[in-house]
């Protein structure tokens, strides 16, 4: 049992934890917390994984951006309980843990049936997880999908706008 | 050097993808399936990132990249139409939003 495998552990069972936090809590702030709390812990299994610049993403944009948007929108809507609706959702909650679980079956058959494949982490992982090599297949094989995610961003800033602002009439 | 298998890591995945597909299909507060669908999106990109470090290969690590850029405009634009449709019903529930079942 090395250092690295114990912090796996925790930071697995904490990814968990939270992530069933918050599927399941009914008020949607403590699930916006629940989340930013995963992202944290998936960061940490980044760099686990030696994905340094991928696990400071993780945090700059999901744990940064996206989740001060989310929250920013909880604010906006002031909601209430979720309580009045509850009685209709009681077979859609059996279905939908009859699934989970069938799912959660299929991949334990497959992943633990054909053994736990490599080991080790290739050598090469340091190198590839770095800012520098990242950037340079970014900027030479990747670039025309670079550009395009860009105007993909543009038009969705735009969308965003035209979605959100008051009709003028 | 990492001595975790390289399973662990997908079982850990897909046991984080379960759980937000369980709650995608049970809740019906818009914003909490949001957030469910950033867990789906983020356990691929953990699968992803695993077998970019296994196989020595960077490519999976750019599409995370991708990925999160996509879940970005996903976000702005979920978001806004989560907006336009309190503005519009007063109320973010989707069962209760059923203008373009009928």
């Amino acid at each position: 049992m090395s250092l690295t495998f114990l912090f796996f552990g925790i930071l697995a069972v904490l990814a968990i934890a939270t992530a069933v936090i918050c599927v399941s809590n009914k008020n949607p702030v403590v699930s916006a917390m629940a989340l930013v709390a995963h992202f944290f812990m998936l960061a940490g299994l980044y760099l686990t994984l030696q994905a340094q610049f991928i696990a400071i993403l993780q945090i700059l944009i999901y744990a940064g951006a996206i989740m001060v948007l989310v929250i920013f929108v909880i604010m906006l809507l002031n909601l209430g309980d979720e309580e009045k609706l509850r009685e209709k959702t009681k077979y859609r909650k059996i279905l939908a843990s009859l699934l989970g679980i069938g799912f959660i079956a299929m991949l334990c058959s497959v992943y633990l049936g054909g053994g736990l494949g490599n080991k080790a982490t290739s050598p090469m992982a340091i190198t590839i997880g770095a800012p520098a090599a990242l950037g340079k297949e970014l900027f030479t094989n990747y670039l025309f999908a670079f550009e395009a995610i860009a105007l993909l961003l543009l038009t969705a800033i735009i969308g965003a706008v035209v979605l959100a602002k008051r009709k003028v009439d | 050097m990492n001595e975790i298998p390289q399973g662990y890591y997908l079982l850990l995945a897909g046991v984080l993808f379960t759980i937000g597909t369980i709650g995608v299909l049970t809740r019906r507060n818009a914003i909490i399936i949001f957030m469910s669908i950033e867990l789906m999106l983020n356990s691929v990109n953990l699968t992803l990132v695993a077998f970019s470090s296994f196989f020595g290969d960077s490519s999976g690590q750019i599409f995370v990249f991708f990925v999160m850029a996509i879940a970005a405009a996903e976000a702005a634009v979920g978001l806004a139409i989560v907006l336009a449709l309190f503005r519009l019903k007063k109320t973010i529930y989707v069962d209760e939003a059923n203008i373009l079942k009928y």
